[in-house]
């Protein structure tokens, strides 16, 4: 072994990979007792959901292997070419994809599927840290505003075309990115702003929601207006309008923009609707699965509920019923607080980035992975509306699996050899 | 590479926090505070069976069953689990239309959707046989093997009894019923309900998303076993049973035969009848509507409900009574004055034996009114109600007026009216002349059947009854457990002496000239009967108590045959005396008098119309 190879031994961060393999195989656990009925199974039966698992498990090994060995120059020299080669996936999966679920978003090779938009996330994080990270690039300028938001916005649109609004919801968490590269706090606040307004539009009446921004407008204004000198009424009289007239688009977009499916579950979510049988049905489960599991959960292969198929997609979008089932409280929680750490972990690995390149791809990295989580087990819990993205590195899938190794571990060779990288 | 942006990772790693937090507080509530997805999570994957334990069987004095079980099915249906089915051939399958279909699930929705109740019941072994081929193609739908009763003779309804749904009132209760149980509803199913009923087991199985059964739950620790119900031992026989029946296919009214020694009954019939696999199974709602607007109210048990005026049989209570008060002596004797109360045609009795032979009615009416008419050794002075008090309290000894603890349901107390009732009933008050009907079994008196024939086996007994029951014992074929209550003797206390006169006046009635009974006779048995003849409003009822031998009896029998014109010696002695050949020969030699009374039915048609004035024999 020579000298290069020891140093990259040395200077890996072990604690993320650590993370990455617990989650990696508490996951083929769960899917397992997900797959799991009763009968006694064979472990290395890659006819079944968990033993093909095994075999995407241990591919995604080798990718890591193959990623840590890599020149990590590779990756950032040639960032635009896979952004390219992706988004030309992304169109051509259009054209001659196959449709799983209402989604167009697989390639389909014989048994095996593949589906670019769960790679897409990561060659958009390349191209994004190289965008800003060159040169010229200065957040300050428009021209870098732009072009950054051209970068994360095109796979978006693609992949929304695939008519996979998930996947594509996830290209939002590159707002973190942005946010951590100059973009200006308002913007975070106007948007959490407009999630709240759009929640407080769909569940009160408009024109009483209108009434009382007026009125709460006007007693900050009154109120502001002794302790600040210099006052500006007509701030207020925009976030007036603005926020009435978002409150009266709500209604009309939630009629005409949004499909059924979607409307159902954020009625669903909002207990406007309680339909166990219908719409409300995975959700309804999926509580009664969490919920069933109890401190210390009823044990791996006891989750009834898991083992007899009542919550559906329980090896995928819904894997987490079924750590919370048999996992209890203890598993779940710490499958959350383990996802927290990990990002949290690569927040502060990015901000140690000599290169921006590697900061950006950091915070990229953290964001999707913080993204899936956020949504994925906030919609298992009930939280958040029915939105189907797979948990990283535990659900099921081999395309999802993959691509979360490869954004993982590059990062993780980044900063390995960030002593070389500027 | 710090910048002038690198302080905002604590806001991005704040949100991750906070979202984390929100999690787990989440999942806490949902985990640890609230219990209820527990509960959802069983009613999702646990499915409760009932393992019904099979009845009792109950046997007759020889070991011959009368009742048994047959296995039917329900098949129980959980609506939200019913899928897409094809309805015409479900429909064909189970014999039903598809408006009954629609209507049944609708019904069963209404209950619960998430609970099984029950969509078909009773589906005989021929019909369920087809269904349970294809039942795995109709999800939401099992099946759930019950048991139904069956009686192989088709006899002793009144006996027996039925059983039926539990009603909600039950239910409320008593927390062993489950809607849809059945419990004894009468006879000896009702009285003997939780011997016979046994213990229902539960077993827990765990069913996937699609209603398949995925095995027992944790290994069936806790699983309970049903345990059978115990087996009852009667004391009926079964070939008397049916004799007694036979006779009374056609007439209204009651036999009843005891043992006298040990209170067993030996049969029991109440008139009309029905059979009882009429009240079994899915027949059952038609027929119970039929038999409950009879107007010949076969569903009565006139054997402990009707309380017939007992007519001249009471006579005999009325001379032991007298005999022991002292009122009269053996040998006292009345002219047959019908100018007090009316008679038939036949020599004044010169003593009680004679009297009770030829059931002289005014002989009685001088019998009770000595017996009413005493001096209360308080006052010093003649007293009605000192007398009657001390004729009731004699006359309950006897069990008239008092429950006779049978071991079945609804039995009534019969009538002997006291000082109380007559105070009452006559406010301006009252006397012997008011209440004299009492001395021939007319008038307030009122007995039940069971008492007429208790009454006879204590006059069999000379001096004390065991109470009437109809079952020996239950249990375990050798662990039979038996009633206490059933071995105790009840004294009358009347000297012994007097028994013999009443005895020989009841042999007299069968077997010597001028007896009221010579139809009753038995060729090598010595049968002692009193004949009565009841007024009511149709015809008279002809009613005969008597036991046989006249040493060491066997059987002691009370028939009583409403609306038969005639009297207790045209009729209901005759058929007595059959029962009583029948029961101690084991056969009937007197075939042409057997074929007449089986053949004639003497009773009046109803419904009953008042007829004039009769006289008493």
């Amino acid at each position: 072994m020579d000298r290069k190879n020891k140093s990259l031994l040395r200077n890996i961060d072990w604690s993320v990979i650590l993370i990455y393999l617990i989650l990696v195989f508490f996951g083929w656990v769960n899917i397992y007792a997900a797959v799991y009925d009763g009968e006694s199974s064979e472990i290395l039966d890659f006819s079944s959901r968990y033993g093909k698992q095994l075999i995407w498990i241990g591919a995604s090994l080798l990718i890591a292997l193959f990623v840590l060995v890599l020149d990590p120059k590779f990756f950032s020299q040639t960032s635009f070419i896979i952004y390219g080669i992706f988004l030309l996936m992304l169109i051509s999966v259009l054209v001659v994809g196959s449709e799983t679920k209402g989604a167009k978003s697989w390639f389909g090779i014989g048994d095996f599927g593949i589906q670019p938009s769960e790679f897409a996330k990561g060659a958009t994080a390349l191209a994004l840290a190289k965008t800003l990270s060159s040169v010229t690039a200065d957040f300050k300028k428009w021209k870098t505003r732009i072009t950054a938001i051209a970068v994360i916005m095109i796979p978006m649109l693609l992949v929304l075309l695939q008519n996979d609004t998930g996947s594509a919801l996830v290209f939002c968490s590159f707002v973190f990115v942005l946010y951590r590269e100059g973009m200006s706090s308002y913007i975070l606040i106007l948007g959490a702003a407009c999630i709240l307004l759009f929640i407080l539009a769909l569940l009160v009446n408009q024109y009483l929601l209108i009434g009382i921004y007026f009125t709460l407008i006007l007693l900050a204004y009154l109120f502001l207006r002794k302790k600040v000198r210099k006052i500006n009424i007509w701030t207020f009289i925009i976030i007036f309008i603005g926020s009435s007239l978002f409150t009266l688009a709500v209604d009309f977009v939630f009629e005409n923009v949004l499909e059924q499916h979607q409307k159902d579950r954020i009625e669903v979510l909002l207990g406007k609707k309680e339909d166990f049988k219908g719409v409300g049905y995975n959700v309804n489960q999926s509580k009664i699965a969490i919920g069933s599991g109890g401190v210390l959960g009823k044990g791996f292969l006891n989750g009834t509920q898991t083992k007899f198929n009542f919550v559906p997609e329980q090896d995928t979008d819904f894997i987490f019923c079924t750590i919370g089932e048999e996992w209890g409280f203890v598993g779940s929680s710490l499958t959350v607080i383990l996802f927290i750490l990990l990002c949290a972990k690569l927040v502060k690995m990015a901000e140690r980035q000599r290169s921006k390149f590697s900061r950006v791809y950091g915070y990229s990295v953290a964001s999707i992975i913080f993204f899936h989580f956020f949504v994925n087990i906030g919609m298992t819990i009930g939280l958040l509306p029915v939105i189907g993205i797979p948990l990283p590195f535990i659900s099921y899938g081999g395309s999802s699996l993959w691509a979360f190794t490869f954004l993982l571990f590059i990062f993780i060779k980044q900063d390995a050899q960030r002593q070389e990288l500027i | 590479m710090k910048d002038s942006f690198s302080s905002r990772r604590i806001t991005i790693t704040a949100i991750f926090i906070i979202v984390g937090i929100i999690y787990i507080v989440r999942l806490a509530h949902l985990q640890i505070t609230d219990d209820s997805y527990t509960r959802l999570a069983n009613k999702n994957a646990l499915r409760y069976l009932t393992q019904y334990p099979s009845r009792g069987l109950i046997y007759d004095r020889n070991g011959k069953l009368l009742v048994y079980n047959e296995a039917v099915y329900d098949l129980m249906v959980i609506p939200r689990q019913v899928k897409e089915i094809d309805t015409n051939e479900f429909c064909s399958l189970l014999k039903i239309t598809k408006k009954d279909f629609i209507k049944k699930i609708e019904k069963a929705k209404k209950y619960s959707t998430y609970a099984p109740s029950i969509f078909e019941k009773q589906i005989s072994k021929e019909d369920f046989a087809p269904l349970q081929e294809k039942l795995y193609k109709y999800e939401g739908f099992y099946a759930q093997s019950r048991t139904l009763r069956f009686y192989p003779d088709s006899v002793a309804c009144h006996i027996l009894g039925y059983i039926g749904e539990v009603n909600e009132k039950t239910i409320e209760e008593n927390p062993y019923y489950k809607k849809g149980d059945y419990i004894g509803m009468s006879g000896l199913e009702k009285s003997y309900e939780e011997i016979l009923r046994g213990k229902k087991g539960s077993k827990i199985t765990l069913v996937d998303v699609h209603n398949r059964e995925k095995g027992s739950f944790q290994n069936g620790m806790f699983d309970t076993m049903a345990i059978a119900g115990e087996n009852l031992y009667s004391t009926i026989d079964i070939e008397l049973q049916k004799y007694a029946e036979k006779i009374m296919a056609n007439k209204r009214g009651c036999i009843v035969a005891i043992e006298p020694n040990t209170g067993e009954i030996l049969c029991f019939v109440s008139a009309p009848y029905y059979n009882p696999n009429l009240l079994v199974g899915r027949v059952r709602g038609d027929n119970y509507k039929k038999l409950s607007d009879d107007i010949s109210k076969p569903l009565f048990n006139r054997v402990l409900m009707a309380e017939y005026p007992p007519g001249s049989i009471f006579k005999i209570a009325q001379s032991l009574i007298a005999l022991d008060m002292g009122v009269i002596t053996p040998n006292t004797g009345f002219g047959c004055d019908k100018s007090l109360v009316g008679c038939h045609n036949h020599p004044s009795a010169s003593n009680v034996r004679d009297a009770i032979k030829m059931s002289c009615n005014p002989y009685f009416y001088r019998v009770f009114q000595r017996v009413v008419q005493r001096t209360n050794p308080k006052t010093g002075k003649i007293d009605s109600k000192y007398g009657l008090s001390q004729w009731t309290e004699a006359a309950k000894r006897m069990g008239f007026g008092t429950r006779l603890d049978i071991d079945l349901p609804s039995v009534r107390k019969g009538y002997i009216p006291d000082t109380t009732f007559y105070n009452k009933w006559y406010p301006g008050g009252w006397n012997f002349y008011t209440i004299y009907s009492n001395s021939i079994g007319q008038g307030e008196v009122g007995v039940i059947p069971l008492q007429m024939a208790n009454f006879a086996a204590l006059v069999a007994n000379r001096g004390w009854y065991i109470t009437p029951h109809i079952v020996r014992n239950f249990g375990d074929e050798n662990k039979k457990t038996k009633y206490t209550k059933y071995s105790e003797k009840h004294y009358s206390l009347i000297a012994s002496s007097y028994w013999d006169i009443a005895v020989e006046g009841m042999w007299g009635v069968v077997h010597e000239a001028g007896g009221t009974a010579r139809r009753a006779k038995i060729d090598d048995i010595a049968v002692c009967g009193k004949t009565g003849t009841a007024e009511n409003i149709g015809d008279d009822h002809s009613v005969f108590i008597c036991f046989a031998p006249k040493e060491r009896p066997q059987i002691a029998v009370a028939v009583y045959i409403e609306n038969a014109q005639g009297g207790g010696g045209t009729w209901a002695a005759p058929i007595a005396s059959l029962i009583i050949e029948k029961h101690i020969k084991g056969k009937v030699e007197r075939e042409d008098m057997e074929k007449y009374y089986i053949e004639t039915n003497p009773c009046q048609p109803l419904p009953l119309k008042r007829k004039i004035k009769t006289k008493k024999k």
